[in-house]
């Protein structure tokens, strides 16, 4: 095998693996547009948020300490303690419950009926509130965020694939943590898929999600469900803010990420949970291979804009997305 | 036969009829300034067949929304089994045993009929959302139960070949059956059926009217629908509401309500002579 080739493997595999982030991102927003038509623009602000909250507890940050500091001139930052990354993430867990609990009550409750643009502006608003809350309650510096994931490049993929080429040839470098990410993000694929098909609540959810008022019929509590899928969606957020967090640090930026998850979404189709998955890989890989072998060509540079790119080509094409639902109107 | 006390009786097919299940007293309601319904009282028997009949516009719908809580009357009360029923929302009321069907089929188009009527033991399913979760405890028993009940509904509707169609693929007819399937699977104490046979053929009336009455005879369940067709409903029900124009202007056995000049009059129309 030459070395080009094997380049190119490599670049496929990390392609594939920063691939299950984006699809990360991207079940959040299929969770919640599933099951009540929303596009929760909070998404990433909502990954962004929960990673704060994670590093805040974790380092036993006092919440709101510079609004305290500034109000009543003290200097107060921590609590002194830190908590084991474990019971963090659990209790973080816990916040974006509460969280989905205050959406149902404050927002969502008051805005059953309305048009799905009067639901995604709200999510902005949501958006905006959360990236305050978060800079208010956490400070707006840029945070490392360690719960003990591997990191660093991992030996024996390295040792297993440097035979393979020529003598310049050091085997494939792919990141423990990249690892990680695939392996929680099949895990909670796989747990979500198997919770909506085989349970009472996930056959309520998908009741919700396909009709409201055959849902309550059949004794289906609304509310109910709403928080359930808000709540649901919280924690896949903070998954997917613990990965980025882990890798880019946390910061502001980390809100962005959703940004990455929209052409994703076009790909895969906004109501489908496999879509966003396979949705997420086909951007990861096509945008370091594209990189990899026309980017050298056109000045490199392209992962800005090839997703966006890919994701137009197919609006043109398959509207719907991969997996997503056809939309037929019967005359 | 002695409709019109309130003691239970046998009917002459041999089905019995027990006392007072669910009361609409003097129930109005209005949206602005229309009325829909205007000072409606009936009351259903424990496993009867009740109708409730009228022309377009006469209400029929807004008095089964009502029933199942879809809308809250602006006036009267709804007694059920010996009590005033509070201001409920509608998945309250389903979980009290109050199961409908709906005039334009609301089913769950992208599931399999398995699933659709599955959702109907939502309110018979009581292990926690951990336990759901986890899939542990309780939970996967119960699944179990369950789909032996609703396998038993598959059977008994004669829909075993189209178990893992999705509904949206389905005819007309067979959505208007799975969704009565899923109305069953909740045991309910009431079953509301909102034109079970509107836009159907002949064959598939047919149908319908057997399922009807095999529901009412093998499972006991009371039965209150609406029909505008006046045919099916007289050879179909115990007793019959008629309204028009949001009023009651009759109520009895079949037999009586065909000879009631005000029901010939709002079907026929009143000759000014």
């Amino acid at each position: 095998m030459t070395d080009q080739f094997l380049y190119a493997i490599e670049v496929m595999i990390n392609g594939l693996m920063a691939g299950v982030l984006y699809s990360l991102v991207a079940l959040g927003f299929v969770l919640i547009f599933k099951a009540s038509g929303i596009f929760n623009y909070a998404q990433g602000v909502m990954a962004l948020f929960a990673a704060l909250t994670l590093v805040g507890l974790q380092k036993g940050q006092i919440p709101f300490a510079h609004l305290i500091n500034a109000m009543f001139g003290t200097d107060i930052h921590y609590f002194g303690w830190e908590l084991p990354a474990i019971l963090a993430i659990a209790l973080t867990a816990g916040v974006m419950v509460v969280l989905a609990i205050l959406i149902e009550r404050f927002i969502l409750k008051y805005l059953v009926n309305q048009e799905p643009i009067i639901l995604f502006m709200a999510t902005i608003g949501l958006a905006y509130f959360l990236e305050g809350l978060g800079d208010v309650m956490w400070g707006s510096d840029i945070k490392t965020l360690d719960v003990g994931l591997p990191q660093g490049a991992s030996l024996w993929a390295e040792q297993a694939t440097s035979g393979l080429g020529s003598e310049n040839f050091y085997g494939f470098f792919i990141d423990k943590l990249d690892i990680a990410a695939a392996l929680t993000a099949a895990a909670l694929v796989i747990s979500l898929t198997l919770f909506s098909q085989y349970s009472k609540q996930g056959r309520a959810l998908r009741a919700v999600a396909d009709d409201h008022q055959a849902a309550l019929s059949v004794g289906v509590s609304l509310r109910f469900i709403w928080v359930l899928v808000w709540s649901i969606a919280g924690i896949v957020a903070l998954v997917a803010g613990i990965m980025w967090g882990a890798k880019s640090g946390v910061q502001f930026s980390l809100s962005l990420i959703a940004l990455k998850a929209l052409p994703v979404l076009m790909l895969g189709g906004f109501t489908s949970i496999p879509g966003a998955i396979v949705g997420g890989l086909i951007i990861g890989v096509g945008e370091k291979l594209f990189e990899f072998t026309i980017g050298p060509m056109i000045g490199g540079a392209t992962e800005n804009w090839f997703a966006y790119v890919l994701a137009l080509v197919f609006l043109v094409f398959r509207p719907q997305g991969l997996f997503g639902e056809k939309i037929i109107e019967r005359v | 036969m002695n409709v019109m006390s309130n003691d239970p009786y046998t009917t002459a097919d041999g089905r019995r009829i027990g006392g007072v299940l669910m009361e609409m007293k003097n129930i109005t309601l209005r949206f602005g300034g229309v009325v829909a319904i205007k000072d409606i009282s009936f009351d259903i028997r424990e496993g009867e067949i009740r109708a409730i009949i009228g022309p377009n516009g006469a209400g029929k719908s807004s008095m089964l929304n009502v029933m199942s809580g879809f809308y809250t009357p602006t006036e009267g009360e709804v007694w059920f089994e010996g009590c005033p029923r509070p201001q409920m929302r509608p998945y309250q009321v389903a979980r009290q045993g109050i199961a409908r069907t709906f005039q334009n089929i609301a089913l769950f188009q992208g599931m399999s009929t398995l699933d659709n009527i599955m959702t109907g033991r939502i309110t018979r399913m009581n292990s926690n959302l951990l336990n759901q979760a986890l899939w542990w405890g309780k939970a996967e028993a119960e699944e179990t139960v369950h789909r032996e009940a609703v396998e038993k509904i598959i059977d008994f509707l004669e829909i075993q070949h189209i178990r893992k169609t999705p509904v949206g693929r389905l005819p007309y007819g067979l959505q208007k059956r799975v969704e009565l399937g899923r109305a069953l699977a909740a045991e309910p104490r009431i079953l509301l059926l909102d034109e079970p046979m509107a836009g159907m053929n002949v064959e598939e009336k047919e149908d319908m009217c057997r399922f009807i009455l095999d529901v009412n005879d093998e499972f006991g369940t009371t039965i209150a629908l609406i029909e505008h067709d006046m045919g099916v409903v007289m050879d179909l029900s115990d007793r019959v509401v008629v309204m028009d124009y949001g009023k009651k202007i009759g109520d009895g056995t079949p037999d009586e309500v065909r000879s009631n000049p005000e029901v010939i009059d709002a079907y026929l129309g009143v000759s000014h002579d």
